[in-house]
């Protein structure tokens, strides 16, 4: 238990606690949305970022954004909703991540950690990355949340009312690829993907109200993750994998007789 | 433009990749209700569409005062298969303001704290016709409005439309003739 309580653990803790709130409530408007293979998408073009970045020796963290940010701008070219793209982005992804890791020893050793979600290893640029991140998300995201459902609800308004709705869902999806980069590289691509789809999948599932969704999705990310940033510790194993699992054990949630609303 | 007038077509060509309809031109003043009328696939749907921003306007003018917002409801709006939101939070998103046209009808009170996918397809209907009407807009559009609707809710949108008051005015696609009779202060011939 001793471990738990070591200095050097507070910042990765701290990082993960963040993105664990953030990324759930995310992942709410991209199922909304109908895009909720975008974390994927956006994870492995992350992870191609990261691999080439390391394989130039350049910043793994910026690089991996950087990418991610090229994944944006082809969203907004794409002008369709679906998840055509995003599944184009994880194949042109993972198969950039493969080659360079096979010609780079970097890239390789970071594609492994990208893999495993090692967590314990990040340092201050990820916290600093993660917070920022925080503090410009919850103020937009009562808006964005209002825009994203008007959309989906009630069709064509705002726009026939002058609304700039492009530059609105613009603004979503830089949230949407940053927030998966950064947790890409920060807890790993499954895991990423994990905490975008799972808790908003169990939320709309369970929740009786909107507001009660993204609540619960925010809760059962940071849940899930208290428990497996203790348990990886503990164990001694790869912190993704205990994340994704402990995810995939509270999903079950949907399916208890009672809690589910259909 | 005259002061009162919520929106005037002159000579419109609407369509996609090309025009669909027109020339066609009306004016539509406010204590009003424009029916659009004519058969299937005769482009009353893309004359809507074009005074929303979706279909394109090849020719012709459609004008609006600056001031004049509107709200609509589109002929197709499902409900995605899954959506946690319920009808009180709604109504709150579409800045409703049941006051204005008596308050809840009691068939939709009764649902408030319920999941819209939960809805039948005739109250998912009611409610978003209910809500459109009463928005804080002048301009409102109604695409086949009575879809899936009951003798009870078409009833009870007759007395919607006959209650709004004489600063809105309503454009309207329908093909129910009892109901056009009903309400229409105008009828438009499209193709």
């Amino acid at each position: 238990m001793d471990l738990l309580l070591e200095p050097m653990f507070r910042v990765p803790f701290l990082t993960g606690l963040m993105l664990a709130a953030l990324v759930p409530v995310v992942g709410v408007l991209a199922r909304l949305r109908d895009e909720w293979l975008a974390a994927l998408g956006f994870a492995h073009l992350a992870g191609a970022g990261g691999a080439l970045g390391s394989a130039l020796a350049l910043p793994v963290l910026p690089a991996a954004l950087g990418l991610a940010m090229l994944g944006v701008a082809a969203r907004a070219l794409w002008r369709r909703q679906g998840n055509d793209l995003y599944a184009l982005m994880i194949l042109a992804g993972w198969a950039t991540m493969m080659l360079v890791a096979a010609v780079s020893r970097h890239a390789s050793t970071l594609g492994q950690m990208l893999v495993d979600g090692q967590l314990y290893f990040v340092r201050g640029p990820h916290l600093v990355a993660a917070a920022i991140l925080l503090v410009v998300s919850v103020p937009l995201m009562p808006l964005l949340m209002r825009l994203l459902l008007r959309l989906t609800l009630l069709p064509h308004q705002d726009q026939a009312n002058g609304v700039p709705v492009q530059g609105y869902l613009l603004l979503f999806n830089v949230l949407l690829a940053i927030s998966v980069a950064l947790s890409a590289v920060t807890l790993g691509v499954m895991t990423a993907f994990a905490l975008l789809y799972l808790p908003a999948w169990v939320a709309f599932g369970l929740a009786r109200s909107w507001r009660a969704t993204w609540l619960l999705a925010a809760g059962l990310g940071v849940v899930a993750y208290l428990i497996a940033f203790v348990l990886a510790l503990l164990v001694d194993l790869p912190f993704g994998p205990v994340m994704v699992a402990t995810l995939c054990v509270l999903g079950c949630a949907r399916f208890t007789p009672g809690l589910a609303v259909r | 433009m005259t002061e009162h007038l919520l929106l005037q077509v002159t000579d419109l060509q609407a369509g996609y990749q090309r025009p669909l309809v027109g020339p066609l031109s009306f004016t539509l003043p406010a204590g009003q209700v424009l029916v659009l009328q004519g058969a299937n696939g005769a482009g009353k749907s893309t004359v809507m569409r074009a005074l929303t921003g979706e279909a394109r306007c090849f020719a012709g003018r459609i004008e609006r005062p600056a001031s004049v917002r509107l709200a609509c409801q589109p002929q197709h709006s499902p409900l995605p298969a899954e959506l946690p939101m319920t009808v009180r939070e709604y109504l709150r998103l579409a800045q409703a303001q049941p006051h204005r046209l008596g308050g809840l009808p009691d068939r939709l009170a009764s649902l408030q704290g319920h999941r819209l996918d939960h809805l039948s397809g005739g109250q998912w209907q009611l409610l978003r016709v209910f809500a459109t009407l009463c928005q804080p807009a002048p301009l409102i559009l109604l695409d086949e409005p009575t879809n899936n609707l009951d003798p009870d809710g078409e009833a009870l949108l007759v007395a919607l439309l006959k209650g709004l008051g004489p600063d809105r005015g309503v454009l309207l696609v329908c093909h129910e003739a009892d109901f056009v009779g009903h309400v229409a202060h105008q009828l438009v011939e499209v193709g």
